[in-house]
């Protein structure tokens, strides 16, 4: 049987990724699609967790997770399309009217 | 003994009265209506004040008649009642300030016939009236006090009547603001006293129950003395705060008749009479008086010589005389002081009313250098000044020799030489300029400006029958305090009397040295002494005017130096305004204004705003809008917290 420990890592490697995603790329699109790669990450993690200690919890909770994200990614869409209706763009940047 | 008399409040209600009545009504109830009330309420409070004099006759010696009006505070142990005396030395000042003033409101009446603001002049005369009552009435030191600054207030309001003129206005703050300075020592006497009373229990100012208690007041005696006598030589106007009665002579001419002359600047001597008791405590602190009151009397008339304005000469005459009263009190004749006071108060009301007779005939001018020869023209302004004047000069039989006599006999008898020798030196030099202002005035060539010369008119008869029965008492009124070996004696002292009975003790009068003066020759030889002393000045005063009226012009140019020395009044004004004008506005200035205001308290105030908005700049620029800037500093966060957590955990 695979060591926890070689989920944990696969885990922790796609968050960061997933991190890094939405720290710096300036498309807006792929800092979302960055936000469901940490999602996903966790999701992982829940799933490794909680066959080892032998609970049906942790696979209880992707699900929810799941649906949450599903719900999410229809209103993120949404917004990111009714951002590049008004702005013409979805790079990160050049949204930033909420400043001084 | 005292007697209950409710019929006292008569005394202020009718002037409280004709202040209502002029103040709402006087405008619309016209000129004659004013000219009624105004006078008459005081004429009224007059008619009352005979009436308690007489009852007050009738009652055996030191008899008082009073008058409990209310309650005022009642904080704690301590209790303020309001409420009037008239005994012997108030009756004296009662009846002074309303018989006086009301002959000086009805002089009024003529006086201010040509001013539109009639109705203000009587509302401020009758609070003034209302006032000065209040403090003489006064039967405890509080109310007392009330008086004192309702006159302070009067003046101030009176001396800038005319305020379009800034000059005039500056000159009412002036008087305003010097007062203020003496009354902050009066009040500082206030409080010494109670406090050393309610140290054992007593809570009360009323004269009566102080005088009962004055054992009391012993340990205290001499600053509370003290701290009185600065308070009055503000509103008395001595040395060292006398400045502002020269000036407030921009004023109306019967409110310096009535308020810097007969009655408020008396108040200080009256103060001194009624705290007889406290004083005589502390003969340190009336030697203070006494000398405060010589030199002042001294120093006053000699800037008076110079002086060309004549009411400008009329009020260094009666800072003069005022330092006469203060010296009588000082040095014990406390009786002879209240009697100066009295025929001061008839002479020099006469004489300043008669100078508002000259300058209302002449519109105006009161440049002594552009009148003479008005002697024809103004007969019955002549006459009277001129008894005013005998008067003021101590001839006898005029009511000033006796009075000026008992003083100079006090000085002499308690062992003050010096002062007594200042005095009757002084009482010479005044002979000498008043006999210049009416030698100047009336006699001679005439130096009127040829448009007014013929307009020169004598006042009517409203302004001429205060002049006349003022001359009257300024030639009897002095008859009540004859010398003691003549006709019925000197019956002003024995009526005062047990007010101020206690005879002058202690470092004062040192043993063997009390001068027995009640000896017929000694008596003579002081009175012909000061006698001879004022027939000198007049006669100079004649020489120099009348026969060689050449000379002054070349007297003044052989010493130039002391006249400008007088002329410009010892220079006092200007060193005070360099002593302490100057440094005050200096100090405001640049110390507190911009030393404390704008840099402490508006650098407190500007730089509380200045860091909140320097830090709210500051703290803007975190919020970038860029998303990811807040994500990484999220991330920062969680990072953070986790660390805690691992950090717990391995720990």
């Amino acid at each position: 049987m695979t060591p926890i420990s070689y989920h944990m890592a696969l885990s922790a490697i796609l968050f960061a990724i997933g991190v890094t995603g939405v720290l710096i790329r300036r498309n807006v699109i792929v800092m979302f699609l960055s936000v469901e790669l940490m999602l996903n990450a966790v999701n992982l993690a829940l799933v490794a967790l909680g066959r080892r200690i032998g609970s049906m919890d942790g696979q209880v909770i992707v699900f929810f997770v799941m649906t949450v994200a599903a719900a999410e990614a229809a209103v993120g869409l949404a917004i990111i399309i009714s951002m590049f209706r008004n702005r013409e763009t979805v790079n990160a940047d050049e949204l930033n009217l909420l400043r001084w | 003994m005292t007697q209950d008399f409710p019929a006292l409040g008569l005394i202020l209600l009718f002037p409280a009265l004709g202040v209502l009545f002029n103040l709402f009504y006087g405008r619309r109830a016209g000129r004659g209506a004013v000219n009624l009330v105004g006078p008459g309420v005081i004429f009224l409070a007059f008619a009352v004040t005979l009436w308690g004099f007489v009852v007050l006759l009738g009652m055996p010696p030191g008899a008082s008649l009073q008058c409990s009006l209310w309650p005022w505070i009642a904080a704690g142990s301590f209790h303020a009642e309001l409420g009037l005396r008239l005994d012997a030395l108030s009756a004296v000042m009662t009846l002074v300030v309303t018989g006086v003033g009301a002959f000086i409101h009805l002089y009024s009446a003529g006086y201010m016939a040509e001013d539109e603001d009639y109705a203000r002049y009587f509302t401020y005369l009758n609070l003034f009236a209302l006032s000065m009552l209040v403090l003489v009435l006064a039967d405890n030191l509080l109310q007392m006090f009330i008086g004192w600054e309702g006159v302070g207030l009067c003046s101030y309001l009176l001396i800038a009547f005319w305020f379009d003129n800034p000059q005039y206005a500056y000159n009412g703050r002036k008087a305003f603001i010097v007062n203020r300075i003496g009354d902050l020592g009066f009040l500082l006497g206030i409080f010494t006293i109670v406090a050393a009373l309610a140290q054992h229990g007593v809570w009360t100012l009323n004269f009566a129950a102080m005088q009962r208690h004055a054992d009391l007041l012993q340990p205290v005696a001499l600053a509370a003395a003290l701290l009185l006598f600065f308070g009055a030589t503000g509103k008395s106007a001595q040395i060292p705060l006398y400045v502002w009665l020269p000036d407030a002579m921009v004023g109306p001419t019967p409110v310096s008749a009535l308020i810097h002359a007969a009655t408020m600047v008396t108040a200080g001597v009256y103060m001194i009479a009624r705290l007889n008791f406290l004083y005589t405590l502390a003969p340190a602190a009336m030697q203070v008086v006494a000398t405060v009151g010589a030199l002042t009397a001294f120093f006053a008339a000699t800037i008076a010589i110079v002086q060309s304005d004549i009411k400008r000469v009329l009020a260094y005459s009666t800072i003069s005389q005022i330092g006469y009263m203060m010296l009588g009190v000082g040095v014990g004749a406390f009786a002879a002081g209240v009697f100066h006071l009295m025929t001061h108060a008839f002479f020099k009301g006469l004489l300043f009313l008669c100078s508002g007779s000259v300058i209302h005939a002449l519109h105006g001018e009161q440049d002594m250098n552009k009148m003479g020869g008005l002697r024809k023209k103004l007969p019955i302004t002549y006459a009277t000044m001129l008894i005013g004047t005998l008067a003021i000069s101590a001839v006898p039989p005029f009511s000033g020799y006796f009075s000026k006599d008992l003083i100079l006999e006090g000085a002499f008898a308690s062992g003050h030489g010096w002062l007594w020798l200042i005095a009757v030196v002084t009482a010479g030099i005044t002979s000498f300029y008043m006999f210049r202002l009416i030698f100047m005035t009336f006699h001679g060539q005439s130096r009127l400006e040829p448009e007014k010369a013929h307009h020169v008119h004598e006042s009517p008869a409203v302004m001429a029958i205060p002049l006349i029965v003022l001359a009257g008492f300024s030639i009897i009124g002095g008859w009540v305090g004859l010398p003691e070996w003549l006709l019925w004696g000197d019956a002003f002292k024995r009526f005062l009397a047990p007010i101020v009975a206690r005879p002058v003790t202690g470092a004062l009068v040192q043993p063997g040295m009390m001068i027995e003066i009640h000896r017929f020759a000694t008596g003579m030889t002081l009175s012909g002494v000061a006698l001879a002393a004022g027939l000198i000045g007049i006669f100079l005063a004649w020489m120099l005017y009348i026969q060689h009226p050449e000379l002054p012009p070349r007297i003044a140019e052989r010493l130039r130096g002391l006249r400008e020395l007088l002329w410009r009044k010892y220079y006092i004004d200007e060193i005070y305004d360099l002593l302490i004008s100057r440094p005050l506005f200096w100090g405001s200035g640049n110390v507190l204004n911009k030393g404390i205001d704008r840099a402490v308290i508006d650098g407190i105030v500007d730089g509380a705003g200045a860091t909140v908005e320097g830090g709210g700049e500051a703290a803007r620029k975190i919020e970038t809008g860029n998303v990811q800037h807040y994500a990484f500093v999220y991330l920062l966060g969680v990072v953070a917290v986790a660390g805690y957590y691992v950090y717990l955990v391995m720990r």
